[in-house]
């Protein structure tokens, strides 16, 4: 099914991140989601747009809000054309961090939704997805 | 915006649309001057905006020629798809994308709007000039011509102006949420402790500057617990966490024993699924929790400093 509502962010610095978490906090509220629901997608969104600016050299992110015969969610598809990921099972492994970070950003992510895939190509980029159901 | 651009150009009911209306409006005389004339009006462009609307003060030659190359280019390829009306359609995807990536960046230059507008509306006289001897067929050809070439560089500009407004009401959101990161004072609450109510989001530089804040104060005020409230941080993930334990830490070094307090049930949950590993730190569920605290560790009985008494052994 097609999604009810989508957006594109641009991530292209700090800053951004701070924009990315205030919209999804938003559409998450407006669709309903829980407190503890919204704060874990948030997390995520977060945590994934950090990488893509850190690691990624900067991307995008799509919001797009789905509702099915039975249910509804929140998809986020964060992209970017940076240096890809050459090991992504190490790179989920908690606490590897080629960085100066804890490591955890990720898995963490992983751990905080229903869904997530990760598609990375080294010398390409990187594009990661998560979906939250209500 | 609930558009997806790459998708809606690939649809193959679109392409053939496109193709059939290629084929029938090819001649349309843009986009043949644009084609055969591309090299001349760049460099009759570029000289009129020189004595016009050029900016030397905030933008370099080489960048401003760069731009109007890539602008024509992207126009002459939208324009011999047939279509000369509609901006918005996936046709002109890759003009809006250099006008949207122009405009962004003049709002930032320091450009005004209307210099921003100008980029695109100064094109209009060199193009006229062009059309005017190129269209064939008697002055109601030249006159509807004409007024399609104005109506189409109209929407470009209006464009510009668009994202340009965007981008500015951007930054000042930026701004505002700087300052919440700003207003975090270090507040000595009684002798020997010291707390520091966080507000806001915690991963930008500002937050370095507020944790060393907190370590100067620790280091001025001689405290020996320092609570650090994050009641109103919104997000708590891994940067965030890394800073706290880092100023935990920090401040463990000086002499001072740090207590988190506020986390909320939310914000607990998230840190444990994050897999950020806090036993080491004291944590409280609330500033009262974390104080009540504070006062037996400074070796305060009932809320009366004993500032003579070791408060840890
Ligand atoms: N978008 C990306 N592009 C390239 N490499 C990435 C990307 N995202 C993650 N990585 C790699 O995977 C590693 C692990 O990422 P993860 O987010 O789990 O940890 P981190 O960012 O290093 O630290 P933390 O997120 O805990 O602050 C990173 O150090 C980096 O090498
Ligand atoms: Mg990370």
């Amino acid at each position: 099914m097609p999604p009810i509502r989508s957006e594109v962010l641009e991530l292209r610095a700090t800053p951004d991140i701070v924009h990315v978490r205030q919209t999804v906090r938003a559409r998450a509220a407006e669709m309903g989601f829980t407190l503890v629901d919204q704060t874990k997608l948030v997390t995520a969104a977060s945590e994934l747009a950090r990488n893509a600016i850190t690691y990624g050299g900067g991307g995008r992110v799509r919001i797009e809000a789905l509702e099915e015969d039975t249910r509804r969610g929140l998809r986020l598809t964060f992209e970017d054309q940076g240096a890809g990921i050459a090991n992504v099972e190490q790179a989920l492994t908690d606490g590897y961090t080629t960085g100066n970070g804890l490591g955890l950003g990720l898995g963490g992510a992983r751990r905080l939704v229903n869904e997530f895939s990760i598609h990375s190509r080294v010398g390409e980029g990187t594009r990661v997805t998560i979906t939250r159901w209500m | 915006m609930a558009r997806t651009p790459e998708r809606r150009a690939q649809r193959p009911v679109r392409d053939a649309r496109a193709d059939a209306r290629h084929a029938r409006d090819a001649q349309h005389p843009i986009a043949t001057v644009l084609a055969e004339h591309e090299a001349e009006l760049l460099t009759e462009w570029l000289a009129g905006q020189r004595s016009t609307v050029r900016r030397p003060d905030l933008i370099r030659d080489s960048e401003l020629n760069a731009q109007a190359a890539e602008f024509l280019a992207t126009l002459r390829q939208a324009v011999m798809t047939g279509n000369v009306r509609d901006v918005q359609a996936p046709a002109y995807d890759g003009v809006r994308s250099v006008l949207g990536t122009l405009s962004r960046a003049r709002s930032l230059q320091g450009f005004t709007p209307s210099e921003t507008a100008m980029f695109v509306f100064s094109l209009k006289g060199p193009l006229y000039a062009r059309l005017r001897r190129a269209v064939p067929g008697g002055p109601d050809q030249v006159i509807d011509t004409m007024a399609a070439a104005g109506h189409l560089l109209d929407q470009l500009g209006l464009y510009t102006v668009e994202v340009y407004q965007r981008s500015r009401e951007e930054v000042i959101a930026r701004q505002q949420e700087d300052m919440m990161e700003l207003s975090t004072p270090v507040v000595k609450l009684w002798d020997g402790i010291v707390a520091l109510p966080m507000i806001g989001t915690l991963d930008s530089a500002r937050t370095q500057v507020v944790m060393e804040t907190l370590l100067q104060r620790i280091v001025e005020t001689g405290a020996e617990v320092a609570i650090i409230d994050i009641t109103g941080v919104p997000t708590v993930d891994t940067l965030t966490a890394q800073h706290l334990l880092k100023t935990v830490t920090a401040a463990r070094l000086m002499g001072a024993d740090c207590i988190i307090s506020g986390i909320r049930p939310q914000i607990a949950q998230t840190i444990v699924h994050l897999g950020v590993d806090l036993t080491d730190v004291t944590t409280k569920a609330t500033l009262a929790d974390a104080l009540r605290l504070a006062f037996t560790r400074v070796g305060a009985a009932n809320g009366v400093p004993l500032r003579q008494t070791p408060a840890r052994a």
